[in-house]
């Protein structure tokens, strides 16, 4: 199944991914390939089969409500790119 | 020294015989001398080392040793550590210094295990040669144009160059068992849940799996010891008695039936692997196990299947790095959506990009049924084919790999033919059973893997007959032509 | 042309639990930015989610209390999006299994009817975090304390034909989730939001016009402003021969109109799927009825309790069971002095007016249930008439403004002692206060006893006054029943 470029380009906007318009033809070829190979799965007679989004079928845990953490503000924003009075920055956001 | 496997350091260090000190310096040394030629390593953390070292050696002095009280090993680079560069063999953590422990650390932190540092991977471990690192590919020790296989190439090709005797590893799709069938040595990776996730970065969620690499079964089961653990901040975690691994290493493996399904033999699979792995079974059989031919009917639906599931879940797992709160961001971005694009657009390298898209795509509107939904179907297919078989079998073995280790660059161009490499490994992952793979033949000077697959929990029966094989032959002895 | 309104609400409600749904981190309102938002809220590498056991219990009884089926298999999906204050990239939510499934509430409308609201669904989601605009030179600060604080989402059926109703709804459900105290229905610190989704069709047409879901709007109020103006804004472009774009808008609540969002602009393909970090959620009967079992009395069945039982108007019941504090209060204060009437015209009068006056909730006010429900009991066995009463009140009112609150029922006898307002009813001694009244005033006697009989009555007056003068706290009732009887001796 062949992606057209749009559709790359739709695809790279989608996941916030800066694609060179250079690249786009290598994309758009491999993306199509990978979708060839996994078309393959259309041939299979699912009928009736339980979709299964876990390996073991478990169930999930459940936490307790309580406060386990503490502020830990100065050492995770260590590693952040931009911070100001505790906040993390970013260009200004319009809504 | 560096020849010496876990089990005898573990040992050596009991009986006195050198200090912690001394065997982490001596790899430090090596690490330091030859790993420009294998760049097995992102980060070596020898002041760290020589540290733990220092207290695990005065801990033994006071009495309080245990097994791998000053043992050395590495991590993958995958695998949070609080204070060092954790990468993900990524430039978009190119600076990322996690500032917490993956449970796996802290669980051999705590067995008091030295790490000498942090080994290099595929991007995000997406790949099968590990030529997907951005900080370089990983050279075969076996042969330095080969590839060290992937994504835990780091781990296997350290291990193999005698840089470090043990590494934690994770296997998604076969991470640890293709690399550690390119570069003979032994990888397990254990059931579904059975090793913590905390902190261990996430590419596919429900296939993700934390396992060793080492140059015995013996080692592996050493390790396995250390990482499994029940851990409540995992919510797939799960929470049943951890044994001890070592324990059943010597079992007898007579009266055992072993499975070999005769969809991991067709015709494309070379006369000389198919010989390999028959004649690795037959050692078996000289033990006293019984061979059954078995059918997986749906195998060529694993690769289709998993190709749907991983991307999907990567897609979403890798959404959160966007160049707010940690790792790569691009210059002077203009707007959020700038800031978004480009640094990731520049963060991630193309393999990545290409299964992110993938993923976006099979999910978005309209397309859900025909892929996700299906592809979760095929995948309960795929795991009732291994449910049925271990109705009449004990084990059922394999080839790990298509082929021995493959040359640098032959498959980068076309990524379909890489993920192709992984037609025998992937299908455990879908279906979270356990898996491992020993060397047991070479074939040009290129070691072979056996694959060893368990039903679910039963890594020591796996382990088991690792050790027994080990016992009877002595491929895993074997070290690449020229290592010093 | 005559237009129908169609509305359906979606309102967050933000649960009481003390730690996120997926993590340890503290839900306190108004830390500093960023000091209660762990690496789980930050979406660091490598973290995972666990989910709370409290946000479950609580989904659970908001289900029961909207006679709604439980999702016996419930399962947290992602939804995809990027935005700064959405840390991982998604947001785990519920979309195909959500915890809650039909249920359906009755608002009462103007006229005295009910109407039933149908629920469509209710699922458990995380909260985001907060941007802030200002104070950062051009650059927004994002804040994710409140990233990973459990919200339930419910959805209503689009069944609200005016902005009235659709207030009167959400007015419902902020009494019932507060009732079950899974919510602590703070609308000014955003534990309750509502999206308001608003259509006009024809009158008679079935299928449904274009809507627009105004976005984030937290109070009754503005909830009825804005559909109102978004119902007025829609109608000119209809009637204009225009169309309806289908967007989300936000409500500007000081030029009363809304408008378009432009970040919303694009269309989003939210690529939802099930989150693979955590399982599904099964819930046994017996966990539901274990649930049921703690439900309270709900706000509909206190105020049918309240007219049926105690004879309270279908309007003074319907005010006062609409808060649980606001019933609790009067409840505790009705039953110490037994009269649900008296009770219930203090709270809506001087207590509701006290509240109103200081800006304040039940809560805070510093005279308690208990002291009001004493203050009652001395006006009916008549030691404090309903002036002396106010008096009591007021000062305790003071004590708390001045800081000094003491909530103990101790301290309105003491205030009644120390302010003199108890009444003088023993008849014997107003006897003799009022023989003296006559002996001192003599030409005031003369004078009443030279009016017409049926005149007298008037004439009484300057008595009372004396009397009451010569001792405070007598009795009015009792001191008219004296003179009387004197008077009429004299004459």
């Amino acid at each position: 199944m062949a992606l057209d470029q749009d559709q790359v380009r739709n695809i790279a906007e989608l996941c916030r991914l800066q694609i060179d318009d250079s690249q786009i033809a290598d994309y758009q070829k491999n993306l199509s390939s990978i979708l060839d190979l996994v078309n393959q799965l259309a041939a299979a007679n699912t009928d009736g089969v339980e979709p299964m989004a876990h390996p073991l079928d478990a169930v999930q845990r459940l936490r307790a409500d309580l406060v386990t953490e503490d502020n830990q503000r100065e050492h995770f924003q260590q590693i952040a790119p931009a911070t100001d009075q505790g906040y993390y920055l970013v260009p200004r956001v319009v809504e | 020294m560096h020849n010496k496997t876990i089990a005898q350091i573990s040992r050596d260090l009991a009986a006195g015989e050198y200090s912690s000190v001394e065997i982490t310096q001596h790899l430090l040394d090596r690490i330091a001398q030859q790993d420009s030629t294998y760049n097995a390593f992102i980060t070596v953390t020898a002041e760290q080392a020589l540290a733990q070292a220092k207290a695990a050696d005065e801990n033994r002095a006071a009495g309080n040793a245990s097994v791998w009280t000053g043992v050395p090993m590495a991590h993958k680079d995958v695998f949070c550590t609080n204070g060092v560069l954790t990468t993900c063999g990524s430039k978009m953590l190119s600076n990322f210094v996690a500032p917490y422990d993956a449970t796996v650390v802290s669980n051999f932190n705590n067995a008091g295990a030295v790490s000498l540092g942090k080994l290099n991977m595929d991007e995000f471990a997406m790949g099968s040669s590990n030529e997907n690192s951005f900080f370089g590919p990983v050279k075969n020790p076996w042969n330095h144009d080969c590839v060290p296989g992937g994504s835990s190439g780091g781990s296997a090709a350290a291990v193999a160059a005698r840089l470090v005797p043990g590494a934690t590893a994770t296997d998604t799709g076969g991470s640890i068992r293709q690399p550690a069938s390119f570069c003979g040595v032994t990888g397990i990776k254990p059931t579904y849940g059975r090793v913590s996730r905390w902190g261990m970065i996430a590419y596919a969620s429900s296939l993700d799996q934390g396992g060793a690499i080492a140059r015995s079964s013996e080692d592996a089961a050493m390790m396995l010891n250390v990482m499994a653990s029940f851990d409540p901040k995992d919510s797939t975690c799960v929470d049943q008695a951890v044994p001890d691994y070592t324990a059943n290493l010597n079992d007898s493996v007579e009266g055992l039936t072993i499975g070999l399904p005769k969809e991991y033999f067709r015709d494309d699979l070379s006369a000389e692997m198919q010989q390999q792995i028959r004649d690795a079974v037959a050692e078996y059989e000289k033990m006293g196990a019984k061979v059954k031919e078995i059918s997986l009917p749906n195998t060529h639906l694993a690769i289709p299947s998993y190709y749907v599931i991983a991307p999907a879940e990567c897609s979403a797992n890798l959404s959160r790095m966007d160049g707010v709160r940690f790792g790569h961001r691009c210059e002077d971005p203009k707007d959020i959506n700038d800031l978004y694009k480009r640094s990731r657009g520049e963060g991630f390298g193309e393999e990545v990009k290409r299964r992110i898209m993938v993923g976006a795509y099979t999910l978005s509107a309209g397309f859900y049924d025909a892929y996700y939904k299906q592809a979760q179907q095929v995948r309960r297919l795929v795991k009732n084919d291994f449910v049925a078989a271990f109705k009449d079998v004990d084990v059922i073995m394999g080839p790990t790999a298509p082929s021995p280790a493959f040359k640098a660059g032959e498959k980068t161009s076309d990524p379909v033919a890489m993920y192709l490499e992984d037609i025998f490994t992937i299908a455990l992952n879908l279906a979270g059973l356990p898996g491992m793979s020993i060397p047991c033949g070479q074939i040009n000077g290129l070691p072979v893997g056996l694959q060893l697959i368990g039903n679910y929990f039963n890594e020591s029966r796996l382990l088991n007959l690792g050790h027994q094989f080990q016992q009877a032959t002595d491929w895993h002895l074997k070290t690449p032509a020229g290592l010093v | 042309m005559e237009w129908e309104v169609v509305i359906g609400l979606e309102i967050h409600a933000q649960l009481a639990t003390k730690s996120k749904i997926f993590s340890g981190a503290s839900t306190q309102y108004g830390a500093d930015a960023n000091t209660q938002a762990c690496a789980v809220d930050l979406g660091l590498p490598g973290v995972l989610p666990v989910f709370n056991e409290e946000a479950l219990r609580m989904a659970v009884k908001f289900g029961l209390a909207i006679d709604a089926e439980i999702g016996k298999k419930s399962v947290f999906d992602r939804k995809n999006y990027f935005y700064p204050d959405l840390p991982k990239g998604y947001q785990t939510t519920q979309l195909h299994h959500p915890i809650v499934g039909i249920g359906h509430i009755d608002i009462e409308l103007d006229n005295g009817e009910t109407k039933r609201i149908n629920v469509t669904r209710a699922h458990l989601e995380e909260d985001a975090g907060k941007s802030v605009h200002e104070g950062f030179e051009g650059m927004s600060g994002i804040d994710l304390n409140r990233a990973g604080t459990p919200l339930i989402e419910i959805v209503s059926e689009p069944e609200m034909r005016s902005a009235k109703e659709a207030a009167a709804y959400f007015r419902k459900m902020h009494s019932i989730v507060t009732y079950l105290g899974i919510c602590d229905g703070d609308l000014s610190q955003g534990s309750m939001r509502c999206d308001c989704n608003v259509s006009l069709r024809p009158k008679g047409q079935q299928e449904f016009g274009t809507r627009t879901e105004i976005k984030n709007v937290n109070s009754f109020r503005n909830v009825e402003r804005a559909i109102e103006a978004e119902i007025a804004r829609q109608m000119d472009i209809l009637e204009d021969g225009g169309r309806i774009l289908q967007e989300t808008r936000l409500y500007d609540a000081d030029k009363n109109e809304t408008r378009g969002m432009r970040s919303k602009e694009v269309a989003n393909d939210y690529r939802y799927f099930p989150c693979p970090d955590l399982l599904p959620i099964l819930i046994e009967d017996n966990y539901i009825e274990a649930v049921r079992e703690t439900l309270p009395e709900l706000p509909d069945a206190k105020r049918h309790r309240f007219v049926k039982d105690h004879g309270l108007s279908a309007t003074d019941a319907a005010v006062l069971a609409a808060d649980r504090e606001l019933a609790h209060y009067f409840e505790t204060a009705a039953k110490l002095v037994n009269d649900y009437k008296l009770a219930a015209n203090w709270v809506q009068g001087d207590v509701s007016a006290t509240l109103n006056r200081l800006e304040i909730s039940i809560g805070q006010l510093p005279v308690s249930a208990e002291q009001l429900g004493r203050i009652l009991l001395l006006i009916k066995d008549s030691t404090l008439n309903n002036g002396g009463a106010k008096e009591v009140f007021n000062a305790l009112v003071a004590l708390g403004e001045a800081g000094k609150a003491d909530s103990s029922v101790e301290k309105v006898d003491a205030l009644v002692d120390s302010m003199g307002l108890k009444q003088v009813s023993d008849t014997g001694a107003i006897e003799a206060i009022v023989a003296e009244v006559l002996a001192n005033n003599p030409k005031l006697v003369e004078g009443y006893l030279a009016t017409p009989v049926e005149k007298r009555g008037k004439a009484m007056g300057p008595f009372i006054g004396l009397t009451r003068k010569a001792a405070a706290g007598v009795n009015p009732q009792v001191v008219m029943e004296v003179l009387k009887q004197k008077l009429e001796e004299l004459g």
